[in-house]
């Protein structure tokens, strides 16, 4: 038990998790729900997976849910308004998104400032911002949104996997690849250890500050378009609080909050405990939805207890007094 | 280092009287008041009323943040105090509706104090669980609809008044007197900002840091559970999914306005509740401009970045363990 990663944990709750609803349900046990759960949680995976780079150096993006609000209302616009083609919208998108995540990398670095305020102040920035665009549902009618949604890996058993399920697998797959197998993913996990000792070693901190959080707001931007694949709409108020679901997601999944440790895998899986959670509720019916929120409080609590349990073992010769860290 | 009171909270006046300015440039009759059956009227009494849950909130959240911490699950708090209230309004006496929405705050305060102080998690960490959980916690007690209730006594506290002023500004004063005099008024307030400034030092002088944080957790979360009473009166009925919604943010918000450092270590009431006041001057004005209220968020977005900018410790040459790191930074660029 001392020996195993938290990742490892993480995998048997899916594991175990999943087991219980199969006994009950059998029918979860099926391709069809299993690639639906990954449809469903696809941009959940996708943002979470930019999160992850974000924790790890010891960072917070409270913005992505906004980020992704804007995006889904950009596109929209962009292309049933101006009729630009779906390509160069999402091309523009993206590009803007990037900017956005490097101004607050920037001034996070620049300013000295904590990055759960200024992220908060993006978040506040992009919400507003699409509220301006438009405050109603805009419908998106484009032809390529109709081929996606049409397309499908069929699976043994009735699944489909879908265009953005795929899009999603293939961003955890690149991410955990990034972080694990790069010198950025070193650096990643180097600034969450410590600023000041990466800084004396000679690492950009600065520039790894700005590509950090434009990782975060590029990949928020991709889960906005797969948002508006997954809903055909661009709506301002979509993905209200998904911040929270994101960051639940990543701590779930073994990632420590305080930065250093952490793997975008274990991101994945804990995407995959809440689309779970939320499946297990769909199936039962008398729940009410409510108890999602709860269960992933519960889930939340028991993986930061876990990780203060881990680090007070490892600490254990020092014995420190614990009070409040900053 | 110098000594800074003289010059603080001049900002903050300054920026209130500009506020109110542009209020008043946009909606000539702002500064109107008429009294009217035995109550006053008039957008500034708007300000001070629709300000109060904000207020409330950042009078706890402010002596969290001067420990160094932060406390997100407030909204949440509201909306199971407020639940909690509502359900309870109409069969029981108000004692025992106060009584149990407010200990509903003590019991969550107790939770995210006991996270943070006894098993020495990260603050917004330990209270995003609250944050996440409190409010299907407050739909459960709702059994997710929307509770309302009649009873006089409890609307009293949303829709009151005392000597022609509404009765959630009354209460607010009162727990800002309270807070203060208990916090200044002894050593409390300096022992919490010796935490805040550095937990560690402070322990080994003496100070039980360990029941500070606890305390301030507490505190903060009962002037939520209050807020939420007051939000649930005011509609007469208790919205467990919308009541205190992102209040957590604005009540941070107006802490940081107030010129509390999000790095712990100094505080001031009196100027958090300015910092709540100017939030709400600003919100009226743009809805009393004819702007949509969607302004609101950008508007918020650009006066952080502006406060965040002010209070930069590499802009202001602040000098701690922040702006020593600013400067090993510096050094190295």
């Amino acid at each position: 038990m001392k020996n195993l990663p938290p990742v490892a944990i993480t995998a048997i709750v899916l594991v175990v998790g999943f087991a219980i609803c199969a006994m009950q349900f059998p029918n979860i046990a099926s391709t069809r729900v299993v690639a639906n759960l990954l449809t469903d949680n696809a941009f959940l995976g996708i943002v979470a997976t930019g999160m992850t780079f974000v924790i790890i150096s010891g960072g917070i993006d409270l913005s992505v849910g906004s980020v992704i609000g804007f995006t889904t209302v950009f596109v929209a616009l962009a292309i049933e308004r101006l009729g630009l083609p779906p390509l160069i919208a999402f091309a523009a998108i993206l590009l803007l998104c990037a900017a956005f995540g490097a101004a607050m990398g920037g001034v996070i670095h620049a300013f000295d400032l904590p990055p759960f305020i200024v992220t908060l102040a993006g978040m506040f920035l992009a919400r507003g911002a699409s509220f301006l665009l438009s405050t109603e549902s805009t419908p998106i009618t484009a032809p390529i949104y109709s081929t996606v949604s049409d397309f499908a890996l069929r699976l043994p058993g009735g699944g489909r996997l879908t265009v953005i399920a795929l899009i999603m697998l293939a961003v955890v797959v690149a991410g955990a690849l990034l972080l694990q197998l790069t010198r950025f993913g070193v650096n990643v996990y180097a600034l969450g250890g410590s600023r000041v000792t990466t800084a004396l070693m000679g690492i950009p901190v600065g520039s790894m500050t700005v590509r950090i959080y434009m990782l975060s707001s590029v990949l928020a931007g991709l889960a906005g378009i797969v948002f508006s694949f997954y809903t055909a709409a661009g709506y301002s108020l979509s993905a209200v609080g998904v911040e929270l679901d994101t960051i639940a997601a990543v701590v779930i999944g073994g990632t420590l909050l305080t930065g250093g440790q952490g793997s975008v895998i274990g991101t994945f899986l804990g995407v995959l405990i809440q689309g779970l959670i939320q499946t297990y509720i769909n199936f039962d019916g008398t729940l009410s939805s409510w108890w999602t929120k709860i269960a992933t409080g519960v889930l939340l609590f028991a993986f930061i207890a876990l990780q203060q349990a881990m680090i007070a073992i490892a600490r254990r010769p020092a014995a420190s007094g614990g009070a409040a860290k900053p | 280092m110098m000594p800074r009171l003289p010059r603080r909270g001049l900002a903050q006046i300054f920026a209130l009287i500009v506020i109110l300015a542009v209020d008043r440039a946009v909606s000539p009759q702002f500064f109107d008041l008429r009294l009217q059956d035995g109550r006053l009227f008039g957008s500034l009494i708007d300000v001070l009323n629709r300000g109060t849950p904000v207020a409330l909130l950042s009078l706890g959240m402010v002596l969290v943040i001067a420990t160094r911490g932060i406390d997100l699950s407030v909204g949440a708090v509201m909306a199971i105090s407020g639940a909690i209230a509502a359900s309870l309004a109409d069969s029981h006496g108000l004692p025992l509706v106060l009584a149990a929405a407010l200990s509903a705050g003590v019991v969550c305060g107790l939770w995210n104090g006991f996270l943070v102080s006894v098993l020495g998690i990260q603050p917004i960490v330990a209270t995003l669980i609250l944050m996440v959980a409190g409010r299907g916690v407050a739909q459960l007690i709702t059994e997710g609809r929307i509770v309302t209730f009649t009873s006089p006594d409890l609307v009293w506290f949303g829709n009151g008044t005392v000597l022609g002023l509404p009765a959630p500004v009354v209460i607010a004063t009162g727990m800002l007197i309270l807070t203060g005099a208990v916090v200044r008024g002894s050593a409390l307030g300096l022992l919490i900002e010796a935490t805040g400034g550095n937990a560690r030092a402070s322990e080994l002088a003496g100070v039980g840091t360990r029941a500070m944080i606890l305390a301030v957790y507490v505190w903060c979360s009962v002037c939520a559970a209050l807020a939420g009473v007051i939000a649930a009166a005011d509609i007469m009925g208790a919205d467990a999914n919308n009541a205190g919604l992102w209040l957590e943010l604005d009540a941070i918000l107006a802490v940081v306005i107030g010129g509390t450092s999000l790095f712990g270590g100094r505080f001031s009431l009196v100027l958090a509740v300015l910092g709540a006041l100017i939030i709400q001057a600003m919100n009226t004005g743009i809805l009393l401009s004819g702007y949509p209220p969607e302004f609101n968020l950008l508007v918020k977005a650009v006066v952080v970045i502006a406060v965040l900018l002010l209070q930069s410790p590499r802009l202001a040459g602040f000098s701690g363990v922040a702006g020593f790191a600013a400067r090993l930074r510096g050094a190295k660029a």
